[in-house]
């Protein structure tokens, strides 16, 4: 690691806290912008979120190493941190600060695009049988209960068994197709109340066909839940991915992710604890603050609390 | 005369209840007429199925638990409203016949500009661009009286206040030129001044439109000063039917005379006392009484009342059944003095 490394790692957290300190001079303006920064972890969650993004998205600027490079596996296995490697280097011989910031991109985008998965779909089809209720509200409801009764993670389990060799991609669609259940749920009971609002009424006085109406008026004025969940749902995803990547079923090494780094750490905690210590306390701080800043979205979305 | 522009004949709107405590008959054999260019007035008392009449033309009742009875008659232009397919129905609603609702604030969705919810109904029925549409929600806005109508029209309804926004409304309303404006209790919740400028609106766009309104209202002001004809409602049926000024000079149901006895004047003598008002309240809409609905609070009633339901009866003014009344009184009239 040089001087410019140590340089443009500043420079990210700095980014990270200019852009928080902008954000919340803007989020004054508004009521639900004092309420969401009312929370006294929203401020440090989000810089903590800002700034795993950026080191995410400059990872080559920080990484003095490429992530799979093992450089000398005699000599440079298990060092502990120092100057040249900050947080050390694991059995392989391999940085794992350089592993740290190009796995937070695997395990962030993995997070990110599986809940958007879940959550696309969940609202589909929440939306759907709430607005529509009758059949198919009690049908998508029953395939719902039986997505909530089966515990998820055996779920993944058996499908990776039965896949094989997953790849990034099915992984995704995987972990967001099993995800959507609670989703969906809380999608149809926000419509179930909104479908009743008067604006519903007067869209279909004009004319207006379902897919406009719940398009247009229904979902956007149900999206306080969606986001709410999806902010809480991607530190879910996150501990599972890891978790499935610990099991050696998620990513597929040599890749770096926080899970499959833990798992590689792990054989050595005792000679060589930092390259299992490091992706796991990232993965803590990363679901903590994902889980304050939907805390604080919650608070600040809640339209009981409007006229706070 | 000429052909009437909504035929309305025995429509009944039934709700079934969740509890099982049997069919609530909102609407319970309802007929009327709607001229071309006309103002025909629904009044009543709440609870009598005015909103419920108004929403089931458009078939706009939510189903279930509220459902259309098949016989019903709703003929808009030779269309039975009451039994067209869904496609061809919201083609009606929004072009043919528009609505405009009670609550104007609630009725604009929060999320969009005002001039973008205009805009929709141009977009939705004859597919314009939305900058085409956008453009002739301006103009709508700057037709319905608001000031500054491009810069209103990026404003959020939360923006506006609630006279401004049933300006929008009627703005939504009237985007593709109806032939029929239903307009149910559109100043109801608006400051009496601002009430006087809506109507006065809505008269005036019915000028230049020559579209037709069913003015649906409890305020028997607001008939007299906007209807052309009235229609007065009691316990989901039409009571009582004429033309406005012989409806103000002439009322015949025990009723509609006891509506109008309550409605405070400021020309008559204070020494009266109290105002009168009509004794109890409208039944339960799933227990209607038997016989005439208005018997247990009619000071007139006597056993035919209780055993038969009068039809719509010609009251003998002007041409056959331009004043119809649903009371045996006409046809016992020696009986109209109250009990003592």
């Amino acid at each position: 690691m040089t001087a410019w490394h140590w340089l443009a790692l500043a420079a990210a957290a700095l980014a990270a806290l200019a852009a928080v300190a902008a954000l919340r001079r803007r989020a004054r303006r508004t009521a639900r912008g004092r309420r969401f920064f009312r929370h006294p972890a929203a401020a440090p969650g989000l810089v903590v979120l800002a700034f795993v993004v950026t080191t995410a998205l400059a990872a080559p600027g920080l990484a003095p190493y490429p992530p799979r490079a093992q450089l000398d596996i005699v000599r440079l296995a298990d060092q502990p941190p120092s100057l040249r490697h900050p947080l050390g280097t694991d059995l392989y011989s391999r940085d794992v600060w350089s592993r740290l910031v190009y796995g937070a991109r695997v395990s962030l985008g993995v997070g990110a695009l599986a809940m958007l998965v879940a959550v696309t779909l969940g609202a589909a089809v929440g939306a759907a049988a709430g607005y529509f209720r009758r059949w198919p509200d009690a049908l998508l409801m029953r395939v719902v209960d039986v997505g909530l009764a089966l515990p998820r993670i055996f779920v993944l389990l058996v499908a990776v068994a039965l896949w094989g060799h997953v790849t990034l991609g099915p992984l995704v669609l995987l972990i967001g197709l099993t995800g959507w259940f609670p989703t969906s749920r809380l999608v149809r009971a926000e419509v179930l109340s909104v479908r009743e609002r008067d604006f519903v009424a007067a869209a279909r006085a004009l004319g207006a066909g379902p897919a406009r109406i719940i398009l247009r008026h229904v979902l956007p004025n149900a999206a306080a839940p969606i986001i709410v969940s999806a902010a809480l749902g991607i530190g879910n995803v996150m501990l599972l991915e890891a978790g499935l990547s610990f099991l050696g079923l998620g990513v597929p090494p040599p890749m770096p992710s926080w899970g499959n780094m833990i798992a590689d750490g792990w054989p050595k905690m005792a000679v060589a604890p930092w390259a299992a210590l490091a992706p796991g306390l990232a993965i803590s701080l990363v679901v903590t603050a994902l889980n304050t800043v939907g805390d604080a979205l919650r608070d600040a979305l809640d339209p009981r609390a409007e006229s706070a | 005369m000429t052909e009437p522009l909504l035929r309305v004949r025995d429509l009944r709107t039934y709700f079934v209840t969740a509890h099982g405590s049997g069919t609530a008959r909102a609407v319970d054999g309802v007929s009327f007429d709607v001229y071309p260019g006309e103002t025909l007035g629904l009044v009543g008392e709440s609870g009598c199925g005015k909103t419920v009449t108004a929403l089931s033309i458009l078939r706009l009742v939510p189903e279930p638990p509220g459902h259309v009875r098949p016989g019903s008659l709703v003929e808009f232009e030779g269309r039975n409203l009451a039994t067209l397919p869904p496609a061809e129905l919201r083609a009606v609603r929004g072009r043919e016949i528009a609505l405009v609702f009670q609550e104007p604030r609630a009725s604009l969705n929060p999320v969009f500009t005002v001039g973008d919810q205009i805009a929709e109904a141009a977009v939705v029925h004859e597919r314009l661009s939305w900058r085409a549409a956008r453009a002739r929600a301006v103009e709508m806005l700057a037709l319905v009286g608001m000031p500054d109508p491009a810069a209103q029209a990026g404003r959020y309804p939360h923006q506006l206040s609630g006279g401004m926004c049933q300006r929008a409304m009627i703005a939504m309303a009237l985007v593709c030129r109806p032939k029929l404006l239903i307009a149910d209790e559109p100043t109801t919740a608006l400051d009496v001044t601002v009430q006087a400028q809506i109507l006065e609106l809505l008269g005036r766009l019915q000028a230049e439109f020559g579209m037709a309104i069913l003015l649906i209202t409890h305020d028997l002001g607001v008939v007299a000063g906007a209807a052309d004809r009235v229609a007065v409602m009691y316990a989901g049926e039409v009571v009582e039917q004429a033309p406005a000024r012989e409806l103000f000079a002439r009322p015949l149901h025990p009723y509609t005379q006891g509506l109008l006895a309550s409605v405070p004047r400021v020309d008559a003598p204070r020494a009266a006392g109290r105002l009168p008002a009509i004794p109890g309240q409208v039944p339960a809409a799933t227990a209607w009484p038997p016989g005439c609905r208005f018997h247990p609070r009619c000071p007139y009633a006597w056993a035919r009342c209780r055993a038969e339901a009068p039809p719509p009866l010609d009251a003998g003014a002007g041409e056959p059944g331009a004043h119809t009344v649903r009371c045996w009184l006409l046809t016992e009239p020696q009986r109209r003095t109250p009990r003592p």
